[in-house]
């Protein structure tokens, strides 16, 4: 918490206990500071004040002027006045009778259906009416009663009964979130939350209403029913699904996990987290789950005992003598990623190491290890700039899609103190509208021209850019200009939780552990050193695409691959090309996938709730990643497996586990020497194809919610994804002959293929520019249609055939 | 008190076709407009306010203090809103007005939004009541032809635009900041003060909002003077007041005389109670105030006198009710009026109406338990001063008023069904289709 001037602040009295708070705090936070615990319903920290269940209400016998109140006042609405004097339910009897009055008529409604409710054990309002309630009721009367529960979407169930109208999930729907999807309906009485008709309550960020709801009236499909919160165990963990760098509460019973909740880090999720993070945790519990190796044989892959997969693995990776490519995605942790990278480095010999599975570029490789790599928190943006920032310019990246943290955290600072956000992206996606963001209006491949003409940038200022920038050519080169010649700052946000951490261990070509370029003498002497390298391979190392291709090419014959999917691939079919002619493919796997099926040799590794380390988020703070579970179903972590498979090859990892892992990431000293050189990719020119109207190009991203593996078995959320469709402009699509109403599906044609898609007018898209989510269900992967953002791609009328 | 009966604002109802602007003209209208035209603002605010006119909406507030709360400095646009939101049971002051001489009102909001700097105003009439409504609308349509309204008001310079406004049929937008939400489209639910709405208002901008009949009191004043003003009614209660006489009374109606006769006085101006009959109880000021009998009878009808006797001068809504009434079923209809109409906002209105009626079932039926009243005015208790507006105090002040008053008559609900007790017909002022035998 910042700490606020001494001249701002008040003091004032509550039960007798001084407390100096900022001016203009509520009394309800200011007795909190002095230990007094006021019992409350809709009051949220979070959340604007309404003073609806009146349930907080106090005494005032002072109001700082000499004067008090002559009946007792709500203290979530009230704010402090120098001098003011509180008494609460601890010291004045006609406070703790108000309370107990209000509490009264708030239970005479209820059902007591504690047994069988989810949120009995936990409940804000049973906790408060044993502590500040009468012990019986003296209501006979009738208890109003309605259908139960009713949905308000797949996800989220309403049980009208047990509400107490308190506002929270409707205000957090309406100032948190921007999805005003449900309300209050109905008066008196008779008031209740609802949906609007046939319009669920889809939103990013749904469950955390499940969550601030302070009885059991909003449920999930989820968690219903399925454990009391009295048997389980919580473990504070972070989210590995994004950078944000959300903390989460986890519950789990009999080693499952049972539910995830948002943890409370005032630096990052504060209180809140999306609706993956919290419902996304069951898609390792199908009848894919890798248990066991499994070794290709005459009839396919087939289970293989422990030692002889791993012999076949030394043998193989023997052969190869440092003609291995290793590539390891983005979900791994600090400790897990540093020990690919001594595997390979040390152990193998190669320098052929990649994290990408996503669009890349060398620009970006060595944009990253210039300019990302290598820093820590004092060196880099965080939340809090962007509550401070002046003006956000969006650039290749969507936050509500690809960070939804980021995306509360700047509706946030929109809403309270007026930032002003700008947008680089072909159209005004949801998420920008929720924002009121400008748009700066680029076709894919302009952002590079577009960051370069960014005008009235100082240091008030903050770019935010996205992965994707890596598909735009000369934009991570025009971004660092730009922020050089105006002060701003900037940076980078990944949509994966472990890309920030594989690229401090140095997993990626030309980069060592700690930021260090692999060309640099000095820093491979300082690796060489710490991890008994011996020999160097002659060139820095290979791209992910570049190994594809030099397995074609015959220069790599083994390919180590780990928790990698084809679709995410930059070119999948290139990738299965090198795959099925690789000499040997190891692949490491929690679950069986399209590659896995393909390789050699598929070893179990454990789940991300199974081990223990270390995320970086976005604002490169260290994340604790602690182990849930303690009974893994998998016989060994990563880490314990590369260790066994380095001892196969008769070397020595280092390490056994996390923590000699990250004994090893603390013992390097940091790297002083000079940085790699930064990317110097000029503006591209201007397309003219595409100004004159020539032909489309695509426009992607990922959406949150799309046909993901990590959202298997959450139906529930899977179901509450954006409806599928491609946008054009209302001109384009009058150009093609397509806005035609009840047109029907289109076409899109890509080189490898076509789907079909819904169509969407939408008058904020650039002209000639198609919109289409990167991946949808159904097989409709853009990549999977040989296309990328940026692609001429055509769109043609799906007919009714 | 020479004078018992003043006409001003029903001066002109009985004229032939009174709501139209001929008519009104005709009886001297507009006149006080060209007089307040050619004042400055600062004046026709000064004379309001040493005019000591009070809010007649119920609270009393001072009007011309009200206005001079709208900071002149803000730079956002300044609103009058007129609450014609009239809509408690026994009240009847307003929509009347609107129906006979809606242009007295049109006069008024012309003037008072001078006097404040609004060039919009508002005027929020009850939803149901459509036939005042159209009057309003095209006495507003006449304004605007004859210039009084539009740009450079009677060439002043002054530039009005009037909004006429339908509600949507609920009583807590009487409430002002309830009204306010509602004038912008939301949940008719009050909102949180501060920001009061002389600050921060309609559409976040400074607000008067005031009731019909204060506004249609000032062309009055601004014509005749504070003086004239100030000559009637009592000390810190001046001027004159409609009081609108309901029930079992001689003849009901609206009477326009100076705040501060007794009810004494204004019951024989309406022939007394209904022949043969006693007065039991009535309310001074609509259901909301607390309800007094016979003994109050030399009560000073204004804002202080009726305070003295723990009750409000309200909406000065005399609802006389005789010696046949039983006080238990007139008790049981107020409240299922609030229960109907709590919006729902906060826990003690909400659940604590729905608790009264239940309570209040039993006993009319006879089925009350030892206790009941006691549980009664408890449950009263719970819920008085605790909402977040004032609806639920007058939802209480009719029970706890009338426990007070007949606390037996509440015990016979213990054994015996209010109907057996006092039977309804005999309380009929007119023949009713028997419900039950209990109409």
């Amino acid at each position: 918490m910042t700490v606020a001037p001494a001249d701002n602040l008040v003091t004032v009295t509550i039960d007798g206990v001084e407390v100096a708070v900022p001016k203009g705090t509520l009394v309800i936070r200011a007795a909190e500071q002095a230990g007094v615990a006021i019992p409350r319903f809709c009051d949220h920290p979070l959340l604007e004040p309404v003073g609806a269940c009146r349930q907080c209400l106090v005494e005032i016998p002072d109001a700082g002027n000499g004067r008090g109140f002559p009946k007792p006042q709500p203290s979530c609405t009230m704010t402090v006045a120098d001098g003011m004097r509180v008494e609460t339910q601890q010291t004045s009897e006609p406070a703790a009778r108000a309370q107990r009055d209000v509490l009264e008529l708030m239970l005479i409604n209820h059902p007591l259906d504690c047994p069988i409710c989810d949120k009995g054990g936990e409940c804000p309002l049973q906790n408060q009416a044993l502590e500040h309630g009468r012990g019986q009721s003296r209501y006979d009367g009738v208890k109003r009663t309605y259908a139960k529960p009713i949905p308000l979407s797949p996800q989220l169930l309403l049980d009208r009964e047990r509400c107490v109208l308190c506002a929270r999930c409707t205000r957090f729907a309406e100032q948190i979130s921007g999805d005003p999807l449900i309300g209050l309906l109905e008066r008196g009485a008779k008031q209740q939350i609802g949906a609007f008709d046939g319009v669920p309550y889809n939103s990013y960020f749904s469950g955390n209403v499940v969550q601030i709801c302070p009885v059991g009236a909003i449920t999930s499909q989820a968690y219903r029913f399925a454990a009391r919160p009295f048997d389980l165990v919580s473990t504070v963990t972070t989210c590995e699904h994004c950078a944000a760098g959300c903390q989460l509460r986890v519950d789990h019973r009999h080693y499952e996990v049972k539910r995830r909740q948002a943890g409370d880090d005032p630096a990052a999720n504060q209180e809140w987290s999306c609706d993956v993070g919290r419902f996304a945790f069951a898609s390792a519990r199908g009848d894919d789950r890798l248990t066991r190796p499994l070794r290709r044989g005459p009839d396919g892959l087939e289970p293989a005992a422990w030692p002889d997969a791993i012999d076949a693995v030394a043998a193989a990776l023997s052969r190869a003598q440092g003609r291995v490519g290793l590539q390891t995605g983005g979900r791994l942790t600090l400790e897990t990623a540093l020990s690919y990278a001594r595997f390979a480095h040390a152990v193998l010999g190669t320098a052929d190491v990649d994290f990408r599975a996503r669009p890349q570029s060398p620009e970006e490789a060595q944009f990253l290890a210039a300019a990302v790599a290598g820093r820590g928190p004092g060196q880099a943006v965080s939340y809090a700039d962007l509550d401070r920032a002046r003006r956000v310019v969006l650039v290749g990246f969507e936050p509500e899609d690809e960070s939804p943290i980021v995306f509360l955290r700047l509706r946030r600072a929109v809403l309270r103190h007026g930032l002003k956000v700008q947008v680089v992206a072909p159209l005004l996606s949801p998420g920008s509208r929720k924002l009121s963001a400008q748009l700066i209006p680029a076709p894919p491949g302009a952002e590079a021209a577009a960051l370069a003409g960014l005008e009235g940038l100082d240091a008030d200022c903050v770019i935010l850019v996205g992965e994707r920038l890596a598909g735009s050519p000369g934009a991570l080169s025009a971004l660092l200009a730009v922020a050089r010649s105006s002060a701003a700052a900037w940076a980078w946000i990944p949509r994966r939780a472990g890309e920030l951490a594989a690229l401090e261990a140095g997993l990626l070509p030309g980069l060592l552990p700690g930021g260090r370029p692999w060309d640099d003498p000095g820093a491979r002497a300082q690796l060489a050193a710490a991890w008994g390298i011996e020999n160097w391979p002659p060139a820095p190392g290979r791209s992910a695409v570049e190994q594809f291709q030099a397995v074609l090419d015959g220069q790599l014959s083994v390919l180590v691959l780990g928790g990698l999917e084809l679709a995410d691939l930059p070119d999948p079919a290139l990738a299965r090309r090198a795959i099925e002619k690789a000499d040997f493919v190891l692949s490491l796997e929690q679950r069986r996938s399209e590659i896995a099926q393909l390789a050699d040799v598929v070893l179990p590794v454990g789940l991300l709730e199974e081990t223990s380390g270390t995320f970086i988020d976005w604002q490169r703070r260290f994340r604790p990643v602690a182990q849930v579970v303690d009974r893994p179903r998998s016989g060994l972590t990563e880490i314990r497996l590369l260790s066994v498979l380095a001892q196969a090859l008769g070397s020595d990892l280092g390490w056994r586990d996390a923590a000699g892992a990250a004994a090893a990431w603390d013992g390097l000293p940091a790297w002083t020497g000079p940085s790699p050189a930064p990317p110097a990719v000029p503006v591209p020119a201007a397309d003219r194809s595409a100004a004159a109207g020539a032909g489309l190009r695509l426009a992607s991203w990922r959406e949150l919610i799309d046909d993901s593996r990590r959202l298997d078995r959450a139906d529930e959320l899977a179901a509450s994804a954006r409806p599928v469709a491609v946008r054009l402009s209302p001109a384009t699509a009058a150009r093609l002959g397509l806005d035609r109403p009840g047109a029907g599906p289109v076409e899109l044609v890509g080189p490898a293929g076509s789907a079909r898609f819904d169509l969407v007018l939408d008058s904020s898209l650039v002209d000639d520019v198609v919109w289409a989510p990167a991946r949808a269900p159904g097989d409709r992967s853009l990549a999977g249609l040989g296309l990328a953002p940026g692609d001429p791609v055509r769109l043609s009328s799906g007919g009714d055939q | 008190m020479t004078q018992p009966l003043v006409p001003v604002l029903t001066a002109n109802w009985g004229q032939e076709r009174s709501w139209k602007l001929d008519s009104y003209v005709a009886q001297g209208g507009y006149r006080a407009l060209r007089l307040a035209l050619g004042r400055s603002a600062a004046e026709v605010m000064a004379e309001v306010k040493d005019a000591q006119l009070r809010g007649r909406g119920g609270a009393g507030f001072p009007t011309g203090l009200k206005w001079s709360f709208v900071p002149q400095d803000n730079p956002n646009p300044k609103y009058l809103v007129v609450n014609g939101d009239e809509s408690e049971p026994g009240t009847c002051k307003d929509v009347p007005l609107l129906m006979a001489s809606p242009h007295t009102l049109v006069e008024g909001v012309i003037i008072s939004a001078y006097a404040i700097g609004a060039h919009t105003a508002f005027i929020y009439v009850r939803g149901e009541v459509l036939h005042p409504i159209r009057r309003v609308r095209q006495a507003v349509e006449e304004a605007y032809a004859a210039g009084y309204l539009g740009r450079d008001v009677l060439g002043s310079g002054f530039d009005l635009d009037i909004i006429v406004h339908a509600g949507a049929g609920a009583y807590i937008c009487g409430e002002e900041t309830a009204l306010l939400n509602s004038l912008e489209g939301r949940r008719g639910q009050p909102r949180l003060r501060p920001p009061f709405p002389a600050v921060a208002g309609l559409y976040a901008s400074p607000t008067v909002i005031n009731n019909v009949e204060s506004i249609a009191s000032v062309p009055a004043i601004i014509a005749r003077g504070k003086d004239w003003f100030t000559s009637m009614g009592t000390e810190k209660s001046k001027g004159f007041t409609i009081y609108s006489l309901s029930g079992h009374v001689a003849h009901p109606g609206q009477y326009e005389a100076p705040l501060g006769l007794t009810m004494a006085r204004l019951l024989e101006l309406a022939g007394g109670v209904r022949a043969g009959h006693q007065l039991k109880f009535f309310t001074p000021g609509g259901s909301s105030t607390p309800i007094l009998t016979a003994e109050h009878l030399d009560t000073r009808l204004d804002y202080e006198g009726l305070a003295e006797v723990g009750t409000m001068l309200g909406t000065k809504a005399m609802q006389i009710f005789d010696e046949t009434t039983s006080v238990v079923r007139t008790t049981l209809r107020w409240v299922e009026f609030y229960k109907h109409e709590s919006c729902g906002k906060c826990t003690p209105c909400r659940e604590g109406t729905w608790w009264l009626v239940q309570l209040l079932h039993k006993l009319e039926a006879g089925q009350g338990q030892d206790g009941d009243v006691d549980k009664l005015l408890s449950v009263c208790d719970d819920i008085t001063g605790k909402t977040f507006c004032t609806l639920a105090e007058g939802a209480v002040a009719c029970v706890t008023s009338a426990v007070r008053h007949f606390r037996s008559e509440f015990e016979v609900g213990y054994t015996t069904p209010a109907w057996e007790h006092l039977p309804y017909d005999a309380s009929a002022l007119f023949p009713v289709e028997s419900e039950g035998g209990r109409a």
